[in-house]
């Protein structure tokens, strides 16, 4: 039997005496698009955290590849996994370029040096997240939906197994969200494993192959994305009632 | 992103910078000394100025060139650990607790080893009194740190004042170039050296993984970066630097904070490099500044910080000017 690239058992995520979600038991197989979905303050990031290994759980087990983060050497698990935070802090200007190697990190000895090859494998996530042209600027001098693409290239160059991702849509355009969300997919297709938060509940509809669903309240829902979407578990976790209609074989969401 | 061998040619070329910066300080001063007369003084041969130089110019310049390499380092460290580019050595207040040492050290009628040791111990303790504060419920965040550091180096400054209010008229001047920084008061240069180079070689392993901390603590620990352990280890080496520094050499303002600075403009940020350029382009600066303090209206000696702050400020100034982007 395969292990999955990343399982929960009985996973509790709590912080102080609040608890976003209880008991969920996860197992996420080489290949997936795993959609997290729930509303404002439903504990999404941390979950996503906890998931990464960078919180505990507050009862209950991750494992990543069978084994629990505390058995990882860090930068072994570090070139399992990644993670995409929400909110991308530059403090200093840095060139694009130079954003995206940070990404090889886990991958170099204390002493080395980027090689060539690194470069060639930061210039491929340049040129997959649309930054070829982009490379020698600052940072600093980028738009948001732009800053927001070097730190996915980053995430590529450091060729996880597993993506974690917060909200990798935040400040991309249409055009950008589809291209992601296809790069998401093609990286499935190649045996990886992409676990992402997303607010668009029709764009959940389309690419995910299972959703995670959190209401708040410590409920969580866990499974295939038609099962999970079903209309009454979306209106109550959102608090709002909604619609649901196929067009062209899909099926697409609108609030009332 | 610096190649490696870029990173090599311009430590040389500061490098250089540096050996020139202190021959000069070796043959400029009140009493003119010939560049032979220097060399023949390095060599140790007996000549008319070599006693000047090896007494009293090559203890202070390499006196300066250990504090303000310290100083750059230690400015470097705590600017990517609180990630603000505002922060200086002395933000966590180990300044006003070596001042205060320092100062005692005076009125009680002590002198050169005596005010440095006092200054150190005062330093050393404002620095356990700020972590230890910072500690206090457990959790140590940078925010809690900055704070606590910001209300001691508070607290010393009245202390600071008091003693002022409190000195007699000729011990007042000795007091107040000790504030501004002054060089000429320790003529031992071999601890803080040794400190310099022992702080370089133990953050050096650690450049890459401050690289990623200055993208956040989050970030690097996504990254494989055990961020409790290093960023405490680095606060310890940043603190430490600035002690002994402080208590050799006063308090001497803006290279802790123009040098990093200006060693990023123009290197950029990549911590491999800018450790050991700061330390270089600190310590050049520092004895370039030294050497005018003490020639400009010789014999008088100016307070070296005013100097440093008069070079500092234009330069930095300049390289933001030619970097719109």
């Amino acid at each position: 039997m395969n292990i999955p690239l990343l399982s929960t058992h009985k996973l509790t995520v709590a912080l102080k005496e609040r608890f976003f979600c209880r008991d969920l038991d996860l197992a996420i197989e080489p290949g997936r698009m795993v959609i997290v979905l729930g509303p404002n303050g439903a504990g999404k990031t941390l979950l996503l955290h906890t998931l990464a290994g960078l919180r505990l759980p507050a009862a209950g087990t991750v494992l990543l590849e069978g084994r629990p983060y505390a058995a990882w050497n860090a930068d072994a698990a570090a070139r399992c996994r990644g993670l995409l935070m929400q909110q991308q802090s530059d403090y200093f200007a840095s060139s694009v370029l130079e954003t995206t190697l940070v990404g090889r990190h886990p991958h170099l000895g204390r002493w080395n040096w980027e090689s060539a090859q690194d470069l060639k494998i930061a210039r491929s996530a340049l040129a997959a997240t649309g930054l070829e042209g982009l490379a020698d600027r600052s940072i600093l001098s980028l738009s948001g939906g732009e800053r927001q693409r070097v730190a996915l290239a980053a995430l590529l160059a450091q060729q996880p197994r597993l993506f974690l991702l917060d909200e990798p849509l935040n400040h991309l355009d249409l055009h950008y969200q589809i291209a992601m969300l296809e790069l998401f997919k093609r990286l499935a297709a190649e045996g990886r494993s992409i676990v992402l938060v997303v607010h668009d509940i029709n764009l959940a509809a389309r690419y995910a192959d299972e959703v995670i669903l959190l209401d708040g309240h410590g409920t969580v829902n866990f499974g295939p994305t038609a099962d999970i979407l079903a209309n009454g578990r979306l209106s109550h976790a959102f608090g709002h009632p909604l619609r649901s209609f196929n067009i062209d074989g899909g099926r697409f969401f609108l609030p009332e | 992103m610096p190649t490696r061998r870029r990173a090599l040619l311009i430590l040389i070329a500061l490098l250089m910078l540096a050996l020139t910066s202190i021959v000069l300080a070796l043959s400029v001063g009140s009493m003119p000394v010939s560049a032979g007369d220097v060399f023949a003084a390095l060599l140790r041969q007996p000549t008319p100025g070599a006693e000047i130089v090896q007494q009293l110019r090559l203890p202070r310049a390499l006196l300066g060139f250990a504090c303000g390499g310290l100083l750059a380092l230690a400015g470097t460290l705590m600017q990517v650990l609180l990630r603000n580019p505002l922060a200086d050595p002395y933000v966590l207040g180990v300044s006003g607790g070596a001042s205060i040492g320092a100062l005692t050290a005076i009125l009680l009628g002590l002198s050169g080893f005596g005010i440095d040791a006092l200054a150190f111990g005062g330093a050393l303790a404002t620095l356990f009194l700020v972590f230890g504060l910072a500690h206090g419920d457990g959790s140590w965040t940078q925010t809690r740190l900055l704070l606590t550091g910001v209300v001691v180096a508070a607290g010393c400054g009245a202390v600071v004042a008091l003693l002022l209010a409190l000195a007699p008229e000729q011990q007042l001047r000795g007091m107040l170039f000790w504030l501004m920084g002054d060089l000429g008061q320790s003529s031992e240069s071999g601890f803080a050296l040794g400190m310099l180079a022992l702080c370089l070689i133990l953050a050096l392993p650690f450049a890459r993984e401050l690289n990623l901390l200055a993208r956040g603590a989050d970030t690097a620990r996504a990254l494989g970066v055990a961020v409790p352990r290093l960023t405490r280890l680095i606060y310890f080496l940043a603190a430490v630097a600035t002690a002994v520094a402080v208590s050799q050499a006063g308090a001497i303002g803006f290279i802790g904070l123009i040098v990093p600075h200006l060693v990023r403009l123009a290197t950029g940020n990549d911590q491999r490099l800018l450790l050991p350029a700061s330390a270089l382009a600190g310590g050049s600066l520092l004895v370039l500044a030294d050497t005018l303090a003490r020639s400009i209206v010789a014999p008088q000696q100016l307070p070296v910080g005013v100097l440093t702050a008069l070079i500092g400020v234009p330069v930095f100034l300049l390289l933001l000017g030619r970097h719109p982007r």
